[in-house]
């Protein structure tokens, strides 16, 4: 699959990109909830100290989340 | 003349502004109780809506959506889906924040469809309009067809138009935000013909959560398992389409009422804190400066009123002996009771403090940062960023701590944090290492500013954490489990605290210290003061008259022949019998039949080590600490010639107190937060362990 290629996990601070779809049926129940829509817009707004969690823009507000959970949601 | 009481569950996301609801509309009157079935506490309390109606109103956990993913979220479910429950609301005041509206309304979408009647409260409007939203509440109102308030929860402002609502709800037929045709339609028609339940949503839910309720029996259980086979019912994807779904019907709800003007100002400015805040070095710099405020603060201002508490109830004791006539009662009351509620009171102050500091972390947003610095490294040792608030509230007491956990949604992070908070040194093991330390070393300063004894402290502190952690990593190595272990979370904005807010954490903290852990306190003073009254025989009597005849001849005045006698029939009682036969177990740790009764008394709770000491060293039971460590300073071991409480013996002590579980009120906490005694278990066999394995060689490499 083409667009499955770059996950939230890849992008650099301040980088955006459109929601594609998730590759973790569990965890994506989450992060719907969390109004991480296919479709929606994410922006990577800064890291912790070490890399991970990390925290995005979606949705008009800023969520935290680990890197492995970032990883599970591709990008267009 | 009876009026009925309308109940109203508050129901909302987390950070929406729920809880400063809660207390603007019930003030003092609230109550805390438990949830049937699970732990999670239930807050309710009445609300005065006008001189002839009170309404009862409970504040649900915050969720993000009905389908649970914590124990708190678990609660949410359970109680809206259960019409024959005590708690079953008669509405809902769903309170959303209208800086994140879609998110929030999602929820709101959920319930509707359940068929609750709901007000929506409106929370956070200034917020939203300073982020340059603007909505319209009259369109929102005849688009939802729902009661719609606008509230400012911190100011209170709009609080009396949302009592008027629920006293008087106007209530439109339930909508629906869902195209049931669309999810596994058999399904809901079976599930509602076999219950026979009306709801199209509620028979959606129980095919989704059936396993995880409480009231189907194991046979109905099956049944559904049948029905969901037989139409290749896959929850998974019919929960990701229905929210899925609801977000589209949202967004065009909110097209027509929201209105966007970008106004960027106030974030740039926040993040440009975060910038500093999560910084590599000056995160972890801030965070530690924060720490060490933190204890300064809570030691500094409490140890005034730790005085005033002291000061009073040795004067009541001294009026009470005076007043009330000699005898068995009277003892029982000064010696047993009043020592017992001394020891509960005296630890107040440190943790209102402690408490105090943390929700005023939590409050401003601070916290969920130092989650966001700490996640990467506590996941190392099978934490969580979340385990943080525990870990810290453990300093203070354990029992409010290990409730903390329950936001941890991961069962396997949640038992490791639950396993390893009561290593953190609590406010009650202070007065031992207090006076360990005083006998270990001098008390001077260090380089003009720094106390020696405190820089000790800090490090038993230190020490305390470490054996945490450690214990976490070798956990983590040991336990099995697949479970998704999330850490998804709202980043919120930083907020001034609500003082409010504040004082009713603090209540609520104390008290939960108080019920947890004072009523064991209190029994086990009693039993104690039993045990130190009575011996077997008339060993007592004997040893009392050979101590009077000692005491004349020895010229003792008064007081110290006193204290002589009870020293010595305390020897001679059932507490001086257990502590002997204990000697041998406890011989090659250094502890002598003293050290012995103080053990055991204090494996009930630890708190009670220095009056037991003072009782044994004949200097009465309302002896300053000060004191009592003088004469344990003085104590010469008979065998050696030397001081008792040599470095070894010293060191033995303190290495005991810090490792061993000695607090039943932790160990019935935890029973309570896991449901099994096998983590309680585990957990006492394990500190007791390691506390007798770190004294044993503590004090044979020092002897």
């Amino acid at each position: 699959m083409r667009e499955g290629s770059r996950s939230v996990a890849d992008l650099k601070i301040g980088e955006g990109g459109i929601i594609a779809g998730f590759n973790n049926v569990e965890m994506s129940l989450k992060l719907l909830e969390m109004g991480c829509l296919p479709g929606s817009e994410v922006q990577l707004s800064h890291k912790a100290p070490l890399g991970d969690p990390i925290c995005i823009k979606v949705a008009g507000y800023q969520l935290l989340l680990r890197k492995e959970e970032a990883a599970t949601i591709k990008l267009r | 003349m009876p009026r009925h009481v309308i109940k109203v569950a508050l129901l909302g996301n987390p950070n929406s502004g729920k809880s400063s609801l809660f207390n603007q509309l019930t003030g003092l009157n609230q109550k805390t109780g438990n949830f049937p079935g699970v732990t999670v506490d239930k807050k309710t309390g009445l609300c005065k809506l006008s001189n002839q109606s009170v309404a009862e109103i409970i504040d649900l956990p915050g969720t993000y959506s009905l389908y649970p993913k914590s124990l708190d979220e678990q609660v949410v479910f359970e109680v809206l889906n259960a019409p024959q429950g005590e708690n079953y609301p008669d509405f809902l005041v769903v309170v959303v924040d209208v800086s994140n509206l879609k998110r929030n309304l999602l929820l709101f979408t959920q319930v509707r469809d359940l068929g609750f009647p709901v007000i929506l409260a409106l929370n956070m409007i200034d917020v939203a309009s300073r982020q340059g939203l603007k909505v319209d509440i009259d369109k929102l109102r005849a688009e939802l067809g729902v009661p719609v308030v606008e509230i400012n929860a911190r100011t209170g402002k709009g609080v009396d138009v949302l009592k008027a609502a629920i006293s008087c709800p106007v209530h439109n037929a339930p909508e629906t935000y869902l195209d049931f045709n669309e999810f596994a339609p058999q399904v809901q028609h079976e599930i509602k013909t076999l219950f026979k339940i009306p709801n199209n949503y509620l028979a959606l839910q129980i095919a989704h959560r059936y396993q995880d309720m409480q009231n189907f029996s194991e046979s109905e259980k099956n049944t559904i398992a049948g029905i969901l086979k037989k139409n290749n019912f896959d929850s998974v994807l019919l929960q990701s389409k229905e929210t899925v779904h609801r977000y589209e019907v949202l967004h065009q709800i909110l097209n027509r009422v929201v209105v966007t003007q970008k106004s960027a100002e106030k974030e740039r400015f926040s993040q440009r804190i975060d910038r500093i805040i999560t910084h590599k070095v000056w995160g972890y710099l801030i965070f530690f400066a924060a720490l060490f405020l933190l204890f300064q603060g809570v030691f500094s201002l409490s140890t005034l009123p730790t005085e005033w508490i002291g000061n009073l109830f040795s004067g009541l004791h001294h009026w009470l002996s005076e007043v009330l006539p000699e005898g068995p009662l009277t003892n029982l009351l000064t010696d047993g009771i009043l020592v017992g509620f001394q020891n509960i009171v005296i630890f107040l102050p440190q943790i209102a403090l402690l408490f105090a500091f943390i929700s005023m972390l939590e409050e401003s947003g601070y916290m969920t940062r130092v989650m966001y610095l700490m996640d990467k490294i506590m996941r190392q040792f099978g934490l969580n960023g979340r385990s943080v608030v525990p870990l810290i509230s453990g300093v203070g007491c354990a029992v409010p701590a290990l409730m903390a956990t329950r936001s941890i949604e991961n069962w396997k992070e949640r038992i490791i944090t639950i396993f390893v908070t009561p290593l953190m040194s609590c406010s009650a093991r202070i007065p031992v290492f207090t006076a360990m330390v005083a006998l270990l070393t001098p008390d001077k300063t260090i380089l003009g500013i720094f106390n020696l004894h405190g820089i000790i402290l800090m490090m038993l502190y230190l020490a305390g954490f470490l054996s945490a952690i450690v214990a976490g990593w070798v956990l983590t190595k040991l336990l099995k489990n697949k479970e998704h272990s999330y850490f998804i979370m709202e980043f919120p904005a930083y907020k001034m605290p609500r003082w409010k807010n504040v004082g009713y954490t603090i209540y609520e903290k104390s008290m939960a210290f108080v019920w947890g852990a004072g009523k064991v306190i209190i029994a086990i003073s009693i039993v104690l003061w039993v045990l130190a009254s009575y011996g077997p025989g008339n060993k007592m009597e004997e040893a009392r008259s050979l101590a009077q005849q000692e005491a004349i001849s020895l010229k003792l005045d008064g007081k110290s022949a006193e204290n002589l006698i009870q020293a010595r029939t305390t020897e001679a009682s059932y507490a001086g019998y257990f502590g002997k036969a204990i000697e041998p177990v406890i011989a090659p740790i250094g502890f002598d039949w003293r050290l012995g009764i103080s053990l055991i008394t204090s494996f009930a709770a630890r708190e009670v080590f220095m009056s037991t000491m003072g009782i044994l060293y004949s200097m009465g039971d309302e002896a300053e600490n000060e004191a009592i460590v003088e004469q344990m300073r003085a104590d010469i071991n008979p065998k050696t010639g030397q001081p008792f409480y040599s470095t070894a013996v010293s060191f033995s002590v303190l290495l005991f107190y810090m490792f061993a579980l000695q607090c039943m009120s932790t160990v019935a906490t935890v029973y309570r937060e896991t449901k099994s005694w096998k983590w309680p278990v585990l957990q006492f066999t394990f500190m007791t362990l390691l506390a007798y394995a770190a004294s044993f060689i503590a004090f044979q490499a020092l002897k």
